[in-house]
């Protein structure tokens, strides 16, 4: 499962990026690793893009951005 | 580093309260600067320690150092290329972990770090126990807790910092070093390369850059390239060894060491941090409930960005109120060392300084203004709200082309009627995404300045009088139905090659703004404005003047006022002839007797007359007085003959002045382009006002002004025009207006552009296509207007339909995905 098919509300822990290059990265050195639980918050008023919450702290991304983040939900 | 200064280097990611740090070492010492070629800010300070001076230089905060962004790169090659003694690496000590991954790789880049804990007093308060030692121990490297809000810690840091800068410091030996497990022989392997076939290990660590090699990052890359000349072996068999490792990991080289960085901070949080209480849900969580809402989060940015409007456009404007006078006494104080003026030849002098002077002052009475939207943007920026605008707005805007973080510039350049293109250009140096940045920095100037709005409201008040408010609402929201397909289509053309970034990012904790440090960031910036534009507008100035002024008057009209000039003095002076007055002035001091009328005069028009004015001016000149008092029958008559003297000569000079701008270089250039401009129904009298609003757009309305001129005295220029444009209709009045929306920037706005854009040619490229954007639209709109037969009312409400139309399928026009 991905990040961008997480409904407001749901928990999960991250799996790997998708996707290796500058996108990959950025969302790595904003805290998305391997193993970090999270949980997703809302929707933005126009569905896109979507707040994460991270070990106590927020992180908002687009849907399409969302797509390379592979999650296991719990 | 010689021993008499030090250089440090204060790195942290945002919102880890590095500037608090910041502020408490070097207190009000302090300045901006650039790095070179970026728009990024440099903020450098000082303060002494022990006799030595130790500068600051404050880098951006960053989450990491890769080449992702200006600042991460800047960041990185201060560290490398300015070789500081140490670096502060500034931390959140609630957010241990996250930060960690930063201070890993400074310490790849092999300089002395020493570890800030600040904000101690919430991670207590939070329930954090942070074992210093045990963290101390395992980084290899001084760790220094601090609370700097309250400057707890202040002084150990200053130690610490000058045992670590100091020769002889006791530097530890071996600071911590993630273990990349099974990249470690790769990196070994393109290390032992490095050292023995370049040079490069002499002034970069060679750990460093191999890692950076084997994540493919373009600036060590670039390093390479420069330093080295075997490039291509040494850059091949890097790709090389990455593809090997991700064909057999089934990961990159950059995803593993990311992960691998974070592995090696949560065990050290881990071992460190004992955590009593449970987390309870953060502040930022409760507000965002609302902030971020499906229906009250936009309703909040709409009075954020009405109350934004109202401080600093409203009453910023009536601020201006009182400053206004003391920048009229700056023009009258140079008005009074210039030559003063003669019956029709006014000096040169004089006329350039005025002009010089106006010029100046237009720019200087936007000051308040400013600094109110600078203080504003300052409180926005502090408590975290930016980044929640965007998250509300992104959707839409990026359906344009545009970034969410776009929602600022675009609001302070106007929305709605009445920004400013200066502060909304320069404020979009934070949109991450250089397209859609770009996109923004060219689009703002379409918006609705303040200085466009006295066009709109002379054209709507002669030519829409039956429909102003229709007709205001009308301009107020088609330019946004302008900028957002015009963004869109620029996206697809010119930008589609620059480059995008990722929109991720952090929606930081909430904090009260401090009134120092937004007071301290809007006059930096009013300075920063005022140091750069207002030289520029200067220089246009001399240019326009020249322009306007030149080549002048031929002889023959020349003598012909001058045979005008001599009637009316001597109709003066035979009027006054019998009174008491004829012995008192004469052709010798006329001119000091008309300075001495229109100065009373205008005095009374600002101040409103009373005792003490009086007085000034009997004591200054007591005949002169009793002529401006009317005093007796001989005064009254005086009084009289002067009126009518007083206006023959303004008479003139206005005829004059109408004849110099007919003849000068900027009305034959107005002329000459009647051809291409007919089409839009303009005539050289509206091209010369458009030319001339090249410098301000306040211009225009003055430039009409002074082409309308008339001789009655007193009537408005809506009369004026209205009289002196007898051709003119709704329709001219609706291409015209249209065409001061997509007016090209006015000058202060191409400073910005082309220091924003980082070129001249972008400045350039921002400058003409609006021109021909306008003058297609307005030529559009007026000649199937006239060849159709629609009046200026019904041509608006056909083109608003139009825009709208076309706005909408612009926006459902689906851009290809930025991924694949």
């Amino acid at each position: 499962m991905v990040l961008e098919e997480m409904r407001p509300g749901s928990e999960g822990l991250v799996k790997k990026m998708s996707k290796g290059d500058k996108l990959g990265q950025r969302l790595m050195d904003m805290g998305f690793y391997p193993g970090l639980k999270f949980k997703v918050i809302r929707n933005a008023p126009l569905e896109d893009p979507m707040q994460v919450e991270l070990e106590g702290y927020f992180i908002t991304l687009r849907h399409e951005e969302a797509r390379f983040v592979e999650v296991e939900p719990s | 580093m010689s021993r008499g200064k030090y250089l440090i280097a204060l790195a942290g990611q945002p919102n880890c309260g590095k500037s608090t740090v910041f502020n408490a070492l070097t207190g009000a010492v302090q300045h901006v600067a650039n790095y070179p070629g970026v728009t990024v800010d440099k903020l450098v300070g000082w303060y002494r320690y022990n006799g030595t001076k130790v500068e600051v230089v404050d880098l951006p905060g960053t989450y990491s150092l890769t080449s992702y962004s200006p600042e991460e790169r800047v960041s990185r090659d201060f560290i490398l290329g300015e070789e500081p003694s140490a670096a502060v690496n500034v931390m959140d000590a609630s957010n241990l972990k996250r930060c960690l991954y930063l201070t890993f790789q400074l310490l790849e880049m092999e300089i002395p770090v020493v570890l800030n804990l600040n904000m101690m007093d919430v991670a207590q308060k939070a329930g954090h126990d942070i074992d210093i030692n045990l963290l101390s121990q395992r980084l290899g490297i001084p760790v220094v807790p601090t609370t700097m809000k309250t400057g707890k810690g202040k002084k150990e840091l200053m130690e610490c910092i000058a045992s670590l800068s100091g020769e002889g410091s006791n530097r530890r030996d071996h600071p911590a070093r993630v273990d990349y497990g099974k990249l470690e022989p790769y990196i070994r392997e393109i290390g032992e390369k490095l050292s023995s076939e370049t040079a490069l290990a002499l002034h970069y660590p060679v750990r460093w850059l191999a890692i950076k090699l084997l994540e493919a990052d373009s600036e060590a890359w670039r390093l390479i390239r420069e330093h080295h000349r075997d490039d291509g072996g040494l850059l091949a068999f890097a790709e090389e060894k990455r593809t090997e490792f991700e064909t057999l990991y089934d990961e990159t080289p950059e995803l593993h060491i990311a992960g691998r960085r974070y592995q090696a901070a949560a065990d050290i949080a881990r071992s460190c941090i004992k955590t009593g209480t449970a987390d309870t849900s953060p502040l930022a969580d409760k507000i965002d409930r609302f902030v971020c809402h499906r229906f009250l989060g936009p309703a909040i940015l709409v009075g954020v960005i009405w109350l934004l409007y109202y401080l600093s456009i409203v009453q910023g404007y009536n601020l201006t109120n009182y400053t206004w006078p003391l920048l009229a006494k700056l023009r009258g104080a140079a008005e009074a060392v210039t030559p003063s003026p003669g019956f029709i030849d006014i000096p040169v002098l004089r006329s350039f300084t005025l002009w010089f002077v106006d010029s100046i002052n237009a720019l200087l009475n936007y000051v308040p203004i400013f600094f109110i939207l600078f203080a504003l943007i300052a409180v926005l920026e502090d408590s975290g709200y930016m980044p929640r605008m965007a998250f509300i707005m992104d959707r839409l805007l990026s359906r344009f082309g545009l970034h969410g973080q776009s929602t600022l510039p675009m609001v302070l350049g106007g929305v709605y009627v009445g920004g400013c293109a200066v502060p909304a250009v320069m404020s979009c140096k934070g949109i991450p995404d250089e397209r859609s940045r770009f996109a923004t920095i060219l689009i703002i100037p379409m918006l609705n300045c303040l200085a466009k709005v006295p066009l709109y409201v002379l054209l709507v008040n002669i030519y829409f009088a039956a429909h102003k408010a229709w007709a205001m609402f009308f301009i107020s929201t088609v330019s946004l139905l302008l900028v957002l397909p015009t963004a869109k289509i620029l996206t697809l053309t010119v930008l589609k090659r620059k480059e995008t970034a990722p929109f991720v990012m952090e929606l930081p904790p909430y904090h009260l703004p401090t009134i120092r440090g937004v007071l301290q960031r809007a006059v930096e910036r009013v300075w920063l404005f005022l140091r750069k534009i207002t030289t520029i507008v200067a220089a246009v100035a001399v240019v326009l003047f020249v322009m306007l002024q030149f080549p002048g008057l031929d002889d023959k009209r020349q003598a012909h006022f001058e045979r005008e000039k001599e009637t009316a003095v001597a109709a003066f002076l035979d009027r006054i002839e019998g009174t008491a007055y004829a012995d008192l002035i004469g052709r010798d001091n006329m001119m000091e007797f008309i300075n001495y009328w229109n100065s009373y005069k205008s005095a009374r028009l600002k101040g409103g007359g009373g005792a003490g004015l009086d007085r000034t001016f009997r004591e200054k000149n007591p005949d002169f007085f009793s002529i401006v008092k009317r005093k007796g029958q001989d005064g009254t008559k005086a009084y009289l003959a002067a009126k009518k003297v007083v206006r023959e000569r303004k008479k003139l000079l206005m005829q004059m002045r109408k004849e110099r701008i007919n003849r000068s270089y900027l009305g034959r250039i107005g002329k000459s382009i009647e051809p291409v401009t007919q089409w839009a129904g303009f005539n050289w009298r509206v091209n010369v006002a458009l030319l001339s609003a090249l410098a301000a757009k306040e211009s225009s309305v003055a430039t009409l002004g002074a082409l309308y001129q008339s001789d009655e005295r007193g009537q408005a220029l809506e009369q004026r025009m209205a009289e002196g444009e007898k051709g003119f209709t709704s329709l001219h009045a609706l291409a015209l207006m249209l065409f001061m929306v997509l007016y090209p920037p006015c000058l202060a706005t191409a400073i910005a552009v082309k220091l924003q854009a980082g070129s001249v040619k972008w400045m350039l490229f921002s400058m003409v296509y609006p021109m021909v954007l306008g003058l297609a639209v307005a030529s559009a709109v007026f000649t199937l207007g006239s060849s159709l037969g629609l009046t200026g009312l019904q041509a608006m409400a056909g083109f608003y339909g139009l825009a709208l139309a076309f706005t909408i399928f612009m926006g459902f026009f689906k851009t290809e995905s930025t991924y694949t």
